[in-house]
């Protein structure tokens, strides 16, 4: 196996190019773990570690460039007030050892269902970023970049250089079901994000279908329902009936299994139930704000 | 480089005696991170030996090809079952489990082969290059199944391992109010964060040095003889620094590979699992399907007790028969049952192994009975602690083996502290690591009910049923330095319980020197028995204190011929040799000179019996620990998930020999109790281990864990040193019981199983 | 591949080490610092915590090549000067070590904890030290002991 440690993006993509047997590492919080266990034996690590650009942030225009290097303790840290979605979501990974070390690039590299970081990029309309020395770059809305069970959209030559997340507009919410207190995978994920100047809202599902997914057909209601009861202008309380209703829609566009962790049965309903209270929450969070 | 193999002589502590707490002597080195664990263990020359095992939960072996895996660099070793020079055969109670499998495999994760190589990663490589031809046979799963007539068979003659029945009193009695339950435990792991280790060093004489973390020297020698074909003084064991055990290390797991390797490679062997291996590696607590019924007077009193109870064993016997023997004689609780039918069975399956975890029977049968208790107070019209203060056993009670408890049985008084213990404030739910769920932000309080649950139960200390359970110690005193010094020498494993503290305390007691130096654990004393069953305080204390009562027997007759006294009259305290009113007459450096006094003991407790094989009746247990708990939880009922807020307890030790000791292990035992109520679960399914790493076998964060009020009671037991009782286990019983009542306090719901999960909750 | 690693101040060079392995096997296998510990080996634990580049981390979970022209500093580079870091010497104190595999990564993340937070609440020191199992102590003298290590410093 071979150790490959490029000190540039352009570097990076090069070795990504010429050694297809390359498996990239930045964290190496998922990475490690298959090597440790003995699960894979790439010809080669792609180390990201030294390139100094993936660990930037920056704001601009509304958006926030979060380079695929950015670690999630410093998500919490410095962007609770951009991406308050993405900063709730970041506090519940693993551990504050994993928080360190661990990347939402890594995340989306791996593309578990279960990944901390997607539902409340999918609920704030995020756009990955991934670039090959061939083609260059090329963004994929996050809904798209899912393609699979711990599938997503890179071509073998191409590597996730950022995310891009639009600062929030509104209130977000991330809710995540765990059977212990800390460092649990979810067993199911529910994030919200209020767009009250586009009257939108946003939602990310998360361990409930064989790719994180949006709940479309719940965010045209709650959207639709708020506008028709006049709520985005007066800022109204929310009916209990209407958030009870968006959840149980958030439910049904799920598509959970039943595992060791969780059944499919419960998967539905603790959604239902997070999504209520977090669409009940950011609601609340969005009165105050007025 | 070349550290110290495992062996340490400790660094000593100035003072402290029985009833102190001294500081442990091992600390310094723990947390300087220079305490040489097994795993931690290095040689020169040394090799890495890994295991091959069954991924089948039954099967054949028609035959297998190690030839390519002999062809890898760097691999000086790979054996099978053919290699054995011995038997083919260990085990704790019955030699029924093979040291690498020859013809069947009866469990996923079995040891097939063993390859030894000079880096792990090469002798995993080998490792995958074996080649067994598997021929898979239908596996026995559901272990009520197992005694059916048409199972396969695990074993021969059949699949029943032990069927314990208990007949007292009326079978036929009757009662106006019957409460009745099925219950269900799921399988726990011991979950040592230290993962099994040996290094296995050959000698000159042809023998082995292995030094391993292990809970029992003196069976793992035994075992490891059988199988080498070798005589003891050729297998010679030495304690490795020990991660944590919990029952997890009494049986075999690296020591006859590394020994094999080693012996036929003539190189040191250094063998340690991942933790995936791990949870492969150990047995488990068993799992249990129990059927309770209890018939009481109107008044609630009890008077009848039928019980059955299903224990899986897994594919090997390892200590399942005496798991049944506690789970049949203690598995209704400290309480009065006249009448009482009781059928307990273990059985074989092709399930992974299950042996002895901390509480060994008493925790699942404690779910049951417990969750009863709760039914029966419903139906009369009581609270949960008042039923069980109107049947709590109390010193001079029968139980239901008809053995008279003739010591304290504070049942009544354990539960009045923790129902009188200050409550826990409502939860300020302001702070989102407060709610169920923690920072995870499902709940901002809503949902949230708060729930309170009682449990008392009890545990047997020692080994029962007429085991000769015995431990030997030797002690020496000499002046070394113008110092009176005392070396202690057991085979007694420490396992992080502070078990070489209390033998500091006792000698210091016992001899009043200051200096003690606990020698190096290993197989050159007589057996200290097992780590295990709450009695090394006991047991092995008992053979310390004996031991130096020996040695001060001798001391003090060489000083009444020195001093021309009767020894009667003389009292011995560290370097001084004393009057009756205390004077010092002579130092000890004049009675001994360069002489060293050495007095080897073994030291017994009162017999205990085996129970008759019809009824269950005998005194077959030494001594009864009583504990109670009070859990206080808030239960986010929508969603299931749970908090626990308090898990106070108080707990009868006898004698704490070391009061902050006590209450550490009081600590641990309760999480472990909690983790088993809440999260833990080995997840089997069709033989097949679903869930082998700490990602999904859950055990408590300091997240999980609530703030834990102890109370110790110390009622003497007038038969043990110093009127000690056994402290390990009791915590682990009646911790789990509690916070399932008051789960079940919280959210209304009959919750006959554990661990509780969400779905049970919610009832999705 | 060759590496070069300072560990608790001093430089470590090790030669023939297979990229596939951990800085945790590097540490306890290579370079003779056995302290840290491999109870998981899946950043499921906090056993193999060390300091990287002045952060607690997963040592099992830096590949070798990672921790290269850095800075680690492992339990056994707690103590300075032959005394114990208060933290250390806390844990002894108040019976916060059982059977003690826990405690190096346990002495790292709180050692953390306190230079970050010197005066950390109870639920601060839970959330910090989530990302440790401990199987022996319950934790409840754990949290003792980093309370009392934090008292002493204050007074410092």
């Amino acid at each position: 196996m071979d150790f490959l440690q490029p000190t540039s993006w352009a570097d990076a993509l090069a070795v990504c190019a010429e050694r297809p047997d390359a498996v990239a590492i930045a964290g190496g919080t998922d990475v490690m773990v298959d090597l440790n266990f003995d699960r894979r034996r790439p010809g080669a690590l792609l180390d990201l570690g030294r390139v100094a650009d993936l660990r930037e942030w920056t704001a601009e225009d509304g958006w926030v460039r979060l380079g695929a290097g950015v670690p999630y303790a410093r998500i919490i840290d410095d962007l609770g007030a951009e991406l308050p979605g993405l900063a709730m979501a970041s506090r519940t990974v693993g551990s504050p050892q994993i928080r360190i070390r661990g990347t939402v690039g890594g995340n989306l590299g791996s593309a578990s269902p279960a990944g901390d970081a997607h539902p409340p990029l999918l609920a704030a309309g995020a756009v990955v970023e991934v670039a090959s020395a061939a083609r260059g770059a090329r963004r994929i809305p996050v809904a798209e970049f899912y393609t699979g069970v711990k599938r997503n959209a890179l071509a073998p030559d191409e590597l996730i250089a950022a995310v891009l997340v639009p600062t929030a507009a509104g209130p977000q919410q991330f809710c995540k079901v765990g059977t212990r207190n800390a460092m649990v995978i979810a067993v199911s994920a529910f994030a919200c994000a209020l767009h009250p100047d586009r009257r939108a809202v946003g939602t990310g599902i998360g361990s409930a279908a064989p790719t994180p997914r949006r709940a479309p057909e719940a965010e045209e209601f709650l959207a639709g329902e708020l506008e028709s009861a006049g709520l985005w202008d007066s800022r109204g309380a929310l009916p209990e009936t209407l958030a009870r209703a968006f959840g149980e829609r958030v439910a049904a566009a799920a598509s959970p299994i039943d595992d060791v962790r969780g059944s499919a049965a419960y998967r539905r309903h603790s959604l239902s139930v997070m999504a209520r209270r977090a669409a009940t929450w950011a609601w609340s969070d969005l009165r105050k704000a007025a | 480089m070349s550290t110290d193999t495992g062996t340490r002589i400790t660094a000593t502590t100035t003072a402290g005696r029985v009833g102190d707490s001294p500081l442990r002597p091992d600390g310094t080195l723990k947390v300087t991170g220079e305490f040489a664990y097994a795993s931690d263990l290095w040689h020169d020359d040394m090799v890495w030996g890994v295991t091959l095992r069954s991924p089948h939960p039954h099967a054949r072996i028609r035959g297998i090809d190690i030839t390519e895996a002999l062809t890898v660099a760097g691999v000086t070793a790979v054996l099978t079952a053919d290699d054995v020079p011995g038997e083919n055969a260990f085990g704790l109670e019955h030699a029924d489990q093979p040291v690498l499998a020859a013809e069947f495999v009866r469990y996923e994760g079995e040891p097939v082969a063993l390859v030894a190589a000079d880096h792990p990663e090469t002798a995993r490589r080998a490792a995958q290059r074996i080649r067994v031809d598997y021929e898979v046979l239908p596996a026995v799963t559901d272990p009520r199944r197992a005694m059916d007539d048409d199972a396969p068979a695990v074993h021969r003659p059949g699949n029943l391992v032990r069927h314990l029945p208990l007949r007292r009193g009326n079978p036929a009695a009757r009662a106006p109010v019957v409460v009745s339950l099925d219950f269900e435990v799921g399988m726990q792991d011991q979950a040592f964060l230290g993962p099994e280790s040996g290094l296995a060093v050959p000698a000159e004489d042809g023998g082995v040095d292995l030094y391993v973390a292990t809970q029992w020297l003196h069976v793992d020698q035994r075992q490891i003889c059988l199988a080498l074909g070798m005589p003891p003084e050729k297998v010679r064991l030495h304690l490795a620094g020990v991660g944590g055990a919990f029952g997890g290390r009494e049986d075999l797991s690296v020591h006859v590979h590394a020994c094999l390797l080693a012996l036929r490679t003539g190189r040191p062997v250094k063998m340690s699992y991942g933790r995936e291996e791990s949870f492969f590696g150990h047995v488990h607590r068993h799992p249990a399907w129990i059927t309770y019924e209890f018939g009481a007077e109107r008044d609630g009193s009890l008077v009848y007790a039928r019980a059955r109870t299903v224990l899986d064993g897994g594919a090997y016997a390892s200590s399942t028969a005496a798991v049944v023997g506690n789970a049949g004689t203690l598995g209704l609780g400290p309480y009065r049952i006249p009448n009482v039918t009781v059928d307990a069975y273990g059985v074989f399956t092709n399930n992974p192994p299950c042996g002895a975890m901390r509480g060994f029977g008493c925790v699942q049968t404690a779910f049951a009975y417990e969750a009863l208790m709760d039914e029966l107070a419903a139906a009369v019209g009581l609270d949960p602690v008042e039923i069980r203060l109107l049947n709590g056993m109390r010193e001079g009670d029968t139980n239901i083996t008809g053995q008279v408890v003739d010591s304290a049985a504070p049942v009544a008084e354990l539960l009045q502290i923790v129902r009188d213990m200050p409550m826990p404030p409502p939860a300020d739910t302001s702070d989102i690591r407060a709610c169920p769920g923690a920072v995870c932000n499902t709940t901002h309080g809503e949902g949230v009910v708060r729930g309170v649950g009682y449990s008392v139960t009890y545990k047997n200390v020692g080994f029962s049923e007429g085991f000769d359970d015995f431990s030997t110690a030797r002690v020496r005193l000499e002046m070394a330095g113008g110092e009176a010094v005392a070396t202690v020498h057991t085979a007694a494993a420490e396992v992080g319980q502070g078990l070489i503290t209390v033998q500091q305390q006792i000698c210091r007691t016992e001899l009043g020197v200051e200096r003690v130096v606990v020698h190096p654990t290993n197989t050159a004393v007589g057996s200290s028995g097992s780590t295990s069953a709450s009695r090394q305080t006991y047991v092995t204390g008992g053979a310390v204190k004996a031991a130096c009562e020996a040695v001060r027997a001798v001391v003090l007759a060489r000083a009444a011929l020195f001093l021309e006294r009767p020894a009667a009259e003389l009292g011995l305290d560290g370097e001084k040799i004393v009057g009756a009113s205390g004077e010092v007459l002579t130092g000890l450096a004049e009675v001994l000179g360069d002489d060293a006094v050495e007095e080897t003991v073994e030291y017994r407790h009162r017999p205990t019996h085996a129970v008759d094989p019809e009824t269950g009746q005998g005194a077959a247990h030494v001594q009864f620990a009583f504990s109670a708990h009070r859990a206080v939880v808030d239960v986010d009922v929508e969603l299931g998930l749970v908090k626990v807020i308090a898990l106070d307890t108080a707990q009868d030790v006898g004698k704490a020999i070391n009061p902050d000791a006590v209450v550490g292990q009081i600590h641990g035992g309760s999480a472990q109790g909690m983790g088993l109520a809440l999260m833990e679960e080995i997840v089997v399914t069709d033989g097949h281990v679903r869930n082998p790493s700490f990602t999904d076998y859950l055990i408590p964060t300091i997240l999980d864990m609530p703030s834990m009020q102890v109370k110790v009671l110390e009622y003497a037991d007038p038969h043990a040193p110093y009127g000690v009782r056994g402290v390990g286990e009791p915590p682990t019983i009646s911790s789990g019981p509690a916070v399932a009542a008051a789960i079940r306090a919280a959210t209304g719901k009959p919750l006959r199983r554990v661990p509780i999960r969400p779905e049970h909750i919610t009832g999705t | 591949m060759r590496i070069t690693t300072t560990v608790n101040g001093t430089e470590h060079e090790v030669d023939d080490v297979w990229p596939g392995e951990s800085l945790l096997y590097v540490l306890r296998e290579r370079m003779g610092l056995p302290g840290s510990k491999n109870a998981c080996e899946q950043g499921e634990c906090g056993s193999c915590t060390v300091y990287l580049d002045g952060e607690p981390v997963c040592s099992c979970l830096v590949a070798a090549g990672q921790a290269v022209g850095r800075e680690v500093i492992t339990v056994e580079g707690l103590a300075t000067e032959g005394q114990l870091h208060p933290l250390q010497q806390a844990f002894v104190e108040c019976g916060a070590v059982q059977c003690g595999f826990c405690t190096p990564g346990l002495l790292v993340a709180a050692h953390d904890l306190l230079a970050r937070v010197p005066g950390p609440s109870e639920l601060e020191i839970r959330e910090a030290l989530a990302g440790n199992l401990c199987r022996c102590t319950g934790y409840e003298k754990i949290l003792d002991a980093v309370r009392l290590a934090a008292d002493r410093q204050a007074q410092a």
